[in-house]
């Protein structure tokens, strides 16, 4: 199971906001999930190495060369504000709170 | 145009001996979308810019095989000044700069990009009813989810609107589709193709893949498309075969294994006699067939739903409404602009997959879900290898059930889940994997899915060549379309 509490924090760490009724369905919904998923606590995995990647996990290097690919003007495409090539954003820091 | 009688060698054909050129078959490629799409709504957008593509192949000259055929490509890969929008609202306007390395390397190839194809938001999902943009319906019945999450790729294919589209699949995504629309659709080997460019769910399962009506022609594209890419890191170096050339359909000698779990209590008895009488076609043509074990296969939906959840938690955290897409309005500081661009550009599918896996990887409950998921997959991964140490094929139902009706399990989120259980061990496994038509259950289509060892694409494509020689499934007309019997 998984509270009410629960969610509203979970839901905190992921920027994500609940409508009064969006909670109550999430709680719903999601608890059956998460019991769903705690069927995995019946499995034996002493000394199992957890995979947490696939495929070929080498690191690969290539050459510390810079490549030209898009232009600013490509870039600020799809930005949704901006201003003097500078892309906007509302306040990050209000007044008083940087003293 | 309508695709339903052609292949990719037949078109071909036609442009390399100027029946037709690339520009015809192009324009009449789109007005025969517009018509169909009326009742499928296969395509989220056309791309307006084809005709001119295509008339510039005709100048060039019609070279190898995909030279001057137009390809539809699902929703979730970027296509350089083609709107890309993953079927979600926080992308709905999302105009990419660059292309996908699989689109780049067909485009290379002389194909056409037709257009980008609906899914479910950021593909999660499978019956392609979370999409932002709307429901496709499936050709053999409109009032009946294509699956998904390629389900616009899929139906695009079955209803003869292209003649191959391209999927991606986490969980089933290339081959539920297939399955529920009749035609083929593989997911190769995690590593064997290049996502540069495409959108990011999970990314230790993602794999794109091909969906086509015969197999020799996904053989076709998957040749072109796959191979290194030195922007994506986990692309395999591993030298690419010619499928298509290598094409063999003798199964005498080959060995395959059925695992008992596939044949599951709760799934359709007409879907699993149309998979008992695909399979007893391999026994006839000389393959042995034994039944085998998977013991953890009952807990493969639940460690999917942790790791793929916690993977796309991770991955969709870049969608704050700053840079590009959908931005909130009326709000005061960065904080509101980030949880309200999300909140209100984000649907309720992938809200509880985001939440699902930022609680999975949470403090208090890391330990018990996400590490735990991880362990049980090396567990599942071992099995899955140890019975391909012994046979060359693993075969089975590609769905417990045909195609469901629209709206029958979009709000029970752990029966839609539950729509993945056989598909899911190809991804957890990295395994590639196939769905090829087998038959008719009460009118509606049924996958075989057949799986093999990493790398060995050849084999799934040679098993699937013989089953579509003898069935002949192709030849057969989706009950819906327009102006059929």
């Amino acid at each position: 199971m998984i509270s009410k509490e629960e969610i509203l924090h979970v839901a905190e760490l992921a920027n994500l906001k609940l409508k009064d009724d969006e909670v109550d369905s999430f709680v719903s919904q999601l608890g059956k999930i998460v019991n769903m998923e705690g069927n995995l606590g019946s499995v034996d995995t002493t000394n199992i190495e957890p995979t947490y990647n696939m495929g070929d996990t080498s690191t690969t290097f290539r050459e510390d060369k810079g490549i030209h690919t898009q232009t600013r003007e490509q870039m600020f495409e799809n930005v949704p504000e901006s201003e003097d090539n500078l892309i906007k954003v509302p306040t990050i820091v209000a007044k008083g709170e940087d003293e | 145009m309508n695709y339903l009688n052609e292949t990719i060698d037949s078109l071909h054909k036609k442009l390399a001996n100027k029946e037709l050129t690339s520009k015809e078959l192009t324009e009449q490629t789109i007005a025969g979308i517009k018509d169909t799409d009326k009742d499928i709504s296969a395509f989220i957008t056309v791309n307006d810019k084809a005709t001119k593509v295509a008339q510039k192949t005709d100048e060039d000259g019609i070279k190898g095989p995909l030279s001057g055929i137009p390809i539809a490509i699902k929703d979730n890969i970027v296509s350089n000044g083609i709107k890309t929008t993953a079927a979600s609202k926080i992308l709905y306007n999302f105009m990419p700069v660059y292309s996908a390395t699989v689109l780049e390397k067909l485009e290379n190839a002389g194909a056409i990009n037709i257009g980008k194809t609906n899914m479910d938001e950021f593909a999660m999902g499978s019956s392609t009813e979370t999409s932002f943009f709307g429901d496709t319906h499936n050709p053999w019945n409109l009032d009946s989810v294509p699956g998904g999450s390629s389900g616009g790729s899929a139906a695009a294919v079955a209803s003869g609107e292209v003649v191959a589209a391209l999927g991606t699949d986490t969980g089933g995504s290339i081959r539920q589709p297939a399955a529920f629309n009749g035609i083929f659709g593989i997911k190769p080997t995690y590593g064997r193709v290049s996502r540069w460019g495409v959108i990011a769910f999970a990314s230790s399962l993602d794999q794109v893949g091909v969906m086509t009506k015969r197999v020799e022609d996904s053989a076709t594209v998957l040749s072109t498309m796959a191979g290194h890419d030195y922007h994506d890191s986990t692309s395999s170096e591993k030298e690419v075969p010619d499928y298509r050339a290598n094409l063999n359909k003798d199964m005498n000698g080959v060995k395959i294994a059925i695992p008992k779990e596939f044949w599951h209590e709760g799934a359709d008895p007409a879907v699993i006699q149309q998979v008992n009488n695909a399979i007893d076609v391999y026994k006839k043509m000389g393959a042995t067939v034994e039944e085998v074990s998977l013991p953890t296969l009952k807990h493969a939906v639940e460690v999917y739903y942790v790791l793929a959840s916690s993977e796309a938690s991770s991955n969709l955290q870049r969608y704050d409404g700053v840079r590009y897409g959908f931005r909130a309005k009326d709000v005061k500081n960065i904080k509101d602009l980030f949880v309200n661009s999300r909140s209100e550009g984000f649907g309720d599918e992938v809200k509880r997959r985001i939440m699902l896996g930022t609680f999975a990887l949470s403090a208090g409950a890391y330990d018990a879900y996400f590490k735990k998921a991880a362990q049980v997959r090396t567990i599942f991964i071992q099995e899955m290898n140890e019975v391909l140490e012994k046979y060359d094929l693993i075969m089975g139902p590609s769905t417990t059930s045909a195609a469901f009706k629209i709206g029958a399990k979009i709000d029970d989120p752990l029966a839609m889940y539950m729509n993945d259980i056989l598909t899911i061990p190809a991804n957890l496994a990295g395994l590639p994997a196939a769905s090829v038509p087998a038959g008719l259950a009460n009118g509606m289509p049924v996958g075989l899915q057949i799986m093999a060892k990493s790398f060995n694409e050849q084999a799934i494509f040679n098993a699937a060549y013989a089953l579509q020689e003898e069935n002949k499934f192709y030849e057969k007309i989706p009950t819906a379309l327009k102006g059929e019997d």
